[in-house]
């Protein structure tokens, strides 16, 4: 009923609009008002049109503003929690600066060329068709910058997907399912057993598809939540059983897809712990910022009779970045960055891939 | 010669034979074909994909949330009008697949290289009326299809538009990929006949079809994109031919090409040895140079409108010429920058980061040259020129970002983030949707005979223009707070909540967007049968299509063919009373041709 009620009213306001001009046309006829009925340009119209084309220029520059200003904080240009992470942002600074300069300029000319040369009925346009030596200066500059940016940006490339940089890093498996990840530490040996997913035995609880007689797998640990101590290089090796899967570390600068059939890589060295992250002023901003925005929806919900939400804290997270199902938008795991210590502490808790096995009969 | 006289002798015995089904349905008149392409493709599909958007955009502002518009349109995919969430994931495939194959490619190429490749040229017809009409009878069945896909039980495609499988070739992996991704990719194979098709026949009228005086350096820049344009197509689209036919295989007889070791719902299928990257590489050898097969003809249409508008010849005309090759050539070569993440070779990554940062030279020369086109002109403010203004504006700011995402390093952060949809859409989308805009209304004179209405036209564009810059804008600084795309809803994530006020505002715009293309539609259709009778050559034009009868006959021109004596950009010529020579004007004794 409700449908029929929208497409009637949609209806009747295209009828009154089309009526309305109608009878805006006509009353201009019988007040005997010359008109131009040509519907196309004249004076009149450039003039006008020539002014918006400024305004939109100052628009432009205006959502610029606005946007840097209401988003420049908490975008990830600041605050990498990685030791590459700092080096991949201040490529993006850099080509950031370039952009802005490049946008603010071109756009200037654009908007006020085109406001500067507006139509008149008694000028004529300059025949101005080549002039190489322009063309090659628009040829080449580009060409030079770009050359910079290609070098610095190859630079940073090799060096953040060099697998081979540091010594003896840790050695973690991220394994991926529709809908959710897992770890697997490979153990005192640094070793990750045999794996794959025909030796998958949900009844024997070897839901990674270890080889259980792969004496590296033996003391493999397998968890929900990703530990890593701090400034400790990392290897990651990375799994899916499924569909394509993209372990997104955004804090990291870290990203990988995760795909069925063939193992990836990606490593990085975390070096700020969640606890100095949580202390870190702007991310004490950002979080205030959320609660309140949280509180303010909470007392919306409990006005419905719904539960509240639960005050935010901050985590790092691995989020699953490519398409990968229904629930691909809550694909999450927590990571927890921490010291030596910490690790050890808690990794000593973990239970073995050996002992995590349900006898069968 | 002679060939030109058969042509027009089958040509009068042809016209009087016409019966209401040979000219309006089945017709081989490339006229009639542009219009059915415009039908079809621009209006019909276009209607249908910006909906799925505004769907899909007030999902992301208003998650989860019971919503009578969603009870309305969805039905029983949102239960109790809360939509579903593998229903959006459909809604975001098919809004891809819609937009980019449907609306501009065939909407767009099919509408303008229809239209304009044998008028400007000074041809009768395409090549091959008929296979022409084939292309489009293809591209028609190929749109049922898709749009039957939408209605089967399970729901249409949901793997993204890029169909990545193995989660588009596992019905275990979602529903959308059992029947609804069939009909996906059998419509898909009618679509690529039918672009084949077009373009071989595009490209052979423009090789031989030329009238007398046509050389190759005095085509329009039209002609010149469209004709690049249908190559990279015959290049580029049998690829894709390929891997939808290998995904057949591996969805329907078993196959291991792009499958291996895969666990799902608790079984071992039996696939082994293929590769999902490998997928990836065909697509993108298609999905690449596609981005160039929806841009190029929106740069030719633009260069056209702008040197016509502004009274001035196009700056650098043998430049933007070698620019549209450049950009052709490199298109073909940068498609891994798709990829740099997906566990390809990180070398192999540096050598596509290098192809595609070369792109912006030939890109930078033609924004340059529209920009010094406009320099001392005398620009009349026709809504064709306000279209044309506004896709240099975001060609410029969306490749710029390019130079981030084309960047394999900066690449890793924001690969399928937001910070990708705002580029992408900016670049291609918006950029490529003014074109077409800006081709609609300069050639609604040809097309109809008609004029549209001026002022309305001012509306449409500045409140479109405002929109476009309201949705995308921000969409970047989203996109750069690493808010992946393609999630059904953010509420699981506390982390993006302080994004949540910016998403509404986007969907705002994106509503507001939206609704104002109502006011092009009822200004086209109501011009189409009550605007005002236009003049045969309306923005006083140079090129040959404005001499063409204005009765809309079969063949063109009533009499012989013009002859063309000059380059198509004489506008303000020293020398000359009127601000525009023809190009079927001979040169004055003396006179260099520029």
């Amino acid at each position: 009923m409700t449908s029929i009620f929208v497409i009637l009213i949609l209806i009747f306001i295209s009828i009154s609009l089309w009526q309305m001009i109608k009878i805006f046309d006509l009353s201009k006829a019988i007040s005997g008002v010359k008109i131009d009925d040509s519907q196309i340009a004249n004076d009149k119209d450039n003039s006008t049109q020539a002014k918006l084309m400024l305004a939109f220029l100052a628009f432009i520059y205006a959502i610029t503003i606005f946007s840097i200003v209401k988003y420049g904080k908490f975008p990830l240009i600041s605050n990498a929690a990685s030791e590459h992470g700092d080096k991949i942002d201040t490529l993006m600074i850099w080509t950031l600066v370039l952009i802005f300069i490049v946008q603010i300029i071109t756009q200037f000319l654009l908007y006020y060329f085109s406001f500067k040369y507006k139509g008149r009925k008694d000028s004529k346009a300059l025949f101005y068709t080549d002039n190489h030596k322009l063309e090659l200066m628009w040829t080449i500059i580009p060409a030079i910058v770009l050359t910079g940016f290609i070098t610095y940006g190859l630079l940073t490339w090799s060096d953040v997907m060099n697998l081979q940089k540091e010594n003896d890093p840790m050695v973690v498996e991220l394994y991926a399912q529709q809908f959710n990840w897992k770890a697997r530490y490979a153990g005192d040996d640094n070793v990750l057993g045999k794996s794959n997913v025909r030796l998958i035995d949900i009844d024997r609880a070897n839901i990674l598809g270890l080889d259980e007689n792969d004496p590296n797998a033996q003391d493999d640990v397998i968890t929900t939540e990703l530990h890593l101590p701090v400034n400790r290089p990392i290897l990651f090796v990375m799994r899916s059983q499924d569909v394509i899967h993209s372990a997104y570390m955004p804090h990291f600068r870290a990203q990988m897809n995760c795909v069925p059939g063939m193992v990836t890589k990606f490593s990085f060295t975390p070096t700020v712990t969640t606890k100095e992250m949580r202390e870190n002023p702007s991310m004490i901003d950002k979080v205030i910022n959320i609660n309140n925005i949280r509180e303010e929806k909470s007392k919306e919900l409990a006005r419905s009779g719904e539960e509240p939400l639960d005050p935010y804290q901050f985590d790092y997270l691995l989020l699953c970045n490519k398409i990968c199902g229904k629930s691909h938008y809550n694909m999450q795991m927590k990571i927890i960055v921490e010291t030596e210590e910490e690790f050890s502490n808690w990794y000593k808790n973990q239970t073995l891939f050996k002992n995590s096995l349900i006898a069968q009969n | 010669m002679a060939e030109y006289i058969e042509f027009d002798k089958n040509h009068h015995d042809h016209h009087h034979k016409e019966t209401f089904i040979t000219k309006y349905i089945f017709s081989q008149d490339h006229k009639m074909i542009a219009k059915q392409y415009l039908f079809t493709g621009v209006f019909f599909m276009g209607i249908i994909g910006i909906l799925m958007s505004i769907l899909m955009r007030m999902q992301i502002a208003w998650p989860e949330q019971p919503n009578i518009i969603f009870d309305f349109i969805l039905g029983k995919w949102a239960p109790e009008g809360v939509m579903d969430a593998d229903i959006y994931l459909a809604l975001v495939t098919m809004h891809g697949t819609i937009m980019v194959f449907f609306v501009l490619t065939a909407g767009l190429s099919g509408t303008f290289s229809n239209l304009l490749i044998p008028l400007q040229l000074g041809a009768r017809d395409m090549a091959s009326g008929f296979l022409n009409m084939l292309a489009y009878w293809l591209f028609f069945i190929s749109t049922v299809l898709m749009v039957s896909s939408i209605f089967v039980e399970a729901g249409p495609a949901a793997a993204g538009w890029t169909i990545y499988p193995p989660l588009s070739a596992l019905e275990l992996a979602q529903p959308g990929s059992g029947l609804g991704m069939t009909l996906w990719l059998v419509s898909m194979a009618f679509f690529i006949a039918s672009s084949l098709l077009g373009s071989l026949n595009y490209i052979v009228t423009v090789i031989n079809l030329r009238t007398k005086g046509m050389s190759l350096t005095r085509m329009p820049l039209t002609i010149w994109a469209f004709f690049v344009t249908a190559i990279i197509g015959v290049i580029s689209f049998p690829v894709l031919l390929s891997a939808a036919l290998l995904l057949i295989m591996d969805r329907s007889f078993g196959t291991s090409f792009f499958l291996s070791d895969i666990f799902i719902q608790g079984e071992v299928l039996h696939y082994q040895g293929g590769s999902p990257v490998l997928f990836e590489h065909l697509f993108w050898f298609l999905g690449h140079p596609e981005v160039y097969i929806v841009l190029l003809p929106a740069l030719g249409i633009a260069s056209e409108v702008i040197a016509t508008h502004a009274r001035k010849p196009i700056f650098g005309y043998k430049a933007m010429i070698i620019s549209i090759l450049a950009i052709a050539f490199l298109s073909t070569i940068v498609w891994g920058h798709h990829m740099f993440i997906t566990g390809m070779n990180p070398f192999l990554g540096s050598v596509f980061t290098f192809t595609t940062l070369l792109i912006a030279i030939p890109s930078a020369v033609k924004a340059f040259n529209y920009i010094t086109t406009l320099w001392k002109g005398n620009i009349q403010f026709n809504p064709p020129m306000l279209f044309a203004i506004g896709f240099v504006s975001t060609f410029i700011t969306g490749g710029l970002t390019g130079i981030i995402l084309g960047d394999s390093a900066l690449d890793i952060n924001v690969h399928d983030t937001y910070f990708v949809v705002a580029h992408f859409h900016l670049v291609m989308g918006i950029s490529a949707l003014y074109g077409m805009l800006a081709g609609m209304y300069h050639w609604f004179p040809l097309m109809f005979g008609k004029m549209m209405n001026k002022n309305l036209g001012y509306i449409h564009f500045w409140v479109t223009a405002i929109s476009a810059y309201g949705v995308f804008f921000p969409m970047h600084f989203i996109g750069m707070a690493g808010l992946p795309r393609r999630y059904y809803s953010n509420t699981n994530f506390p982390l993006f909540d302080d994004l949540a006020d910016t998403n509404q505002i986007i969907t705002m715009f994106a509503i507001l967007g939206a609704s104002v293309q109502l006011v092009f539609l009822y200004n086209f259709i109501y011009s189409m049968f009550y605007g005002k009778k236009a003049p045969q050559n309306p923005w006083k034009s140079t090129t040959l299509e404005w001499t063409a009868s204005q009765k809309q006959i079969h063949g063109n021109w009533q009499g012989k063919i013009p002859q063309v004596f000059r380059w198509p950009y004489d506008y303000s010529k020293p020398g000359y009373k009127e601000d525009f020579v023809p190009q079927h004007m001979p040169l004055k004794k003396g006179e260099e041709e520029y």
